[in-house]
């Protein structure tokens, strides 16, 4: 049936990879997925060790969906999405408390959180029940990097200005800018500061990107 | 007067399109508005028409914040030596204040006009003249030793987030000064709090003589030690220690006195809040469960900013309620919260502040229901003669 098969990274799918970086990101466009951004957003590394689970469950759980498309009930899809994100996100909290269980902790409930991340049960009840498997995998990729990347950038905001550091490495300390009586920012490390970063991020994308601004 | 208007009808083409200077027409046309009353009217739509416009306003406000600054300025002096065990001159005390405060008030103006102007310039728009008032407000709100790149990173904040970002002057939601001092509460907390930051110079190592507190009236209650509580007339008079303009509830009246004849502060909110915090003092008295509690209502209202606050901050006409029934109710609350946060929460010491900037965001929302009131009401009149 599938006479003028695609080729893997057609223009068409490749878009499914660049399109939630930009111009459809999760966080920055469709404002999903706020609430973790603002609470494990204060250190790099228990960010990053967020955005790759994310990207994890979400490539899983988008193929395994996918695959199983056609002979879910229509009635109770949502339920078996459901289920297939908690399996995953379990998965990869007890591999975190295994192999890494400082950033676990840090992450706390956090992880268990990604079952009620928007953006896996929008992306799988968007994309993966009408999409065949490779494109709802390319997906994937592209919205948990998009979701990955406004994370790290607002991290490294947080922790370089409201603690110093990158990674834990004292950076300003080096630099010596503490000798001329520079502190840190108390504010970046509460929570509402790294909503007013995503504003500032989503502020300069606009910026950038006119399209994205909504006509009055 | 007229050489000057010459000098600046002379350079004018230069600003105009097509000019050398095109591309700073707005930042022209603000100062030769500052300078002089533009001549230009609205012509379309109806619009009050006043002599009195935003910058002649603006300049009133700053008027009436006057004795309290001065007030303030001498008593960053009076305190510091206080600290030291010295008895000093009326003039010299002023003088010491005067120059720690004057770099306090040009960080505020440069950095914060020159944020504005550089959004006038990008977005091509006038240059508005909010900045004005919230320039003076913000030394006026802080520490005196407060460092001067804080002032000017919480200056830069103020102005995007809290203005710029909702559009500008008129459009803000949240009193850009206290977003000011908020930001620096917050971010800073060591340079905000404490009984060090209020006197000049101990927080760089000058040590004061034995017996002196430089808490303020507000930290000694929050710790319990209510016998340190200076006279009522001293926190009436604002010989305590304190932000810099906030002390005296005297010259906080004057300038009172001077908005509410003007008719530029609105007197409904200012009475209102008086009246909450008064209010919320008498019921934390009847309550009375700790000896903070017990604290006179009326005692309340001359301590920390609450004067301060509740007579420069609340009434900024942007961000308060703007019809008459709401802003009884939004000044009403306004004092409340600020002294039920500040008996009731011993991580904020002084409540205002947080009182004000909630409150701000609440006032659309009263106005909302207001306006909702008044057109149910008239409904209900309309069927009646129907």
């Amino acid at each position: 049936m599938n006479k003028e098969r695609e080729p893997l990274f057609s223009s068409k799918n490749l878009k499914l990879i660049t399109d939630p970086l930009n111009s459809n990101n999760p966080i920055t466009v469709q404002v999903l997925g706020i609430c973790s951004a603002l609470a494990i957003t204060v250190k790099l590394k228990p960010a990053i060790v967020m955005a790759i689970s994310v990207m994890v469950v979400l490539m899983v759980s988008n193929v395994v969906i996918s695959a199983l498309r056609k002979s879910i009930p229509p009635r109770i899809r949502i339920i078996v999405q459901l289920v297939v994100i908690a399996s995953m996100v379990i998965l990869v909290d007890q591999v975190l408390k295994a192999f890494a269980y400082d950033v676990s902790k840090q992450l706390s409930v956090f992880v268990g959180l990604i079952i009620t991340n928007c953006i896996l049960m929008g992306r799988l009840e968007a994309f993966a029940m009408g999409n065949k498997p490779w494109p709802s995998f390319l997906d994937a990729i592209g919205n948990a990097s998009g979701y990955g990347v406004i994370l790290i950038i607002v991290a490294f905001f947080r922790e370089l200005l409201g603690s110093g550091t990158l990674f834990g490495y004292p950076v300003f300390q080096k630099i010596g800018l503490y000798n001329i009586g520079y502190e840190n920012n108390g504010l970046m490390i509460l929570p509402p500061m790294a909503l007013i970063t995503i504003g500032i991020i989503i502020w300069v994308q606009r910026a950038k990107n006119r399209a994205l601004i909504e006509e009055k | 007067m007229k050489a000057l208007r010459r000098y600046v009808d002379k350079i004018k083409p230069n600003f105009e399109k097509g000019g050398k200077y095109e591309k700073l027409r707005s930042t022209f046309e603000a100062f030769e508005t500052f300078l002089f009353v533009p001549d230009t009217v609205t012509t379309r739509g109806s619009h009050i028409r006043d002599a009195n416009d935003m910058k002649r306003t603006m300049a009133l406000v700053v008027i009436a914040l006057v004795p309290a600054l001065l007030f303030g300025m001498w008593n960053v002096g009076h305190q510091h030596f206080l600290a030291l065990g010295e008895t000093t001159g009326l003039w010299q005390s002023f003088w010491f204040g005067f120059l720690k405060v004057l770099p306090l008030i040009v960080v505020s103006y440069v950095v914060g006009l020159g944020t504005e102007f550089f959004f006038a310039q990008v977005r091509g728009h006038e240059v508005n003249e909010g900045f004005l008032v919230s320039g003076i407000l913000i030394p006026m709100i802080v520490p005196v030793d407060i460092p001067l790149w804080m002032l000017a990173i919480a200056v830069i904040f103020a102005v995007i987030i809290g203005k710029e970002v909702f559009g500008g002057t008129g459009m803000n939601i949240l009193n850009p000064a206290l977003t000011a001092r908020a930001f620096l509460f917050f971010a800073y907390p060591g340079w905000m709090s404490g009984d060090q930051v209020w006197i000049a110079g101990l927080k760089h190592g000058l040590r004061a003589v034995d017996g002196f507190s430089g808490a303020t009236p507000l930290a000694e209650a929050a710790a319990g030690h209510l016998g340190n509580l200076p006279s009522a007339w001293s926190m009436f008079a604002g010989t305590i220690p304190g932000s810099v303009g906030e002390t005296s509830t005297i010259a906080i009246l004057i300038g009172a006195l001077i908005l509410i004849y003007t008719g530029v502060g609105s007197w409904k909110i200012m009475v209102s809040a008086f009246g909450g915090g008064l209010i919320m003092g008498l019921i934390l008295n009847l309550w009375g469960a700790n000896a903070y509690m017990q604290v006179p209502a009326w005692e309340h209202l001359v301590m920390g900013g609450f004067a301060f606050g509740m007579v420069f901050m609340v009434t900024d006409p942007v961000t308060a309620a703007q019809t008459e029934t709401g802003k009884w109710i939004y000044g009403f609350l306004t004092g409340i919260m600020a002294i039920l946060i500040r008996v009731l929460n011993p991580a904020y010491p002084e409540g205002v502040m947080l009182a004000i900037l909630l409150m701000n965001v609440f006032a659309p929302l009263i106005d909302h229901y207001v306006i909702e009131a008044n057109i149910k009401r008239r409904l209900k009149r309309v069927k009646v003669t129907a």
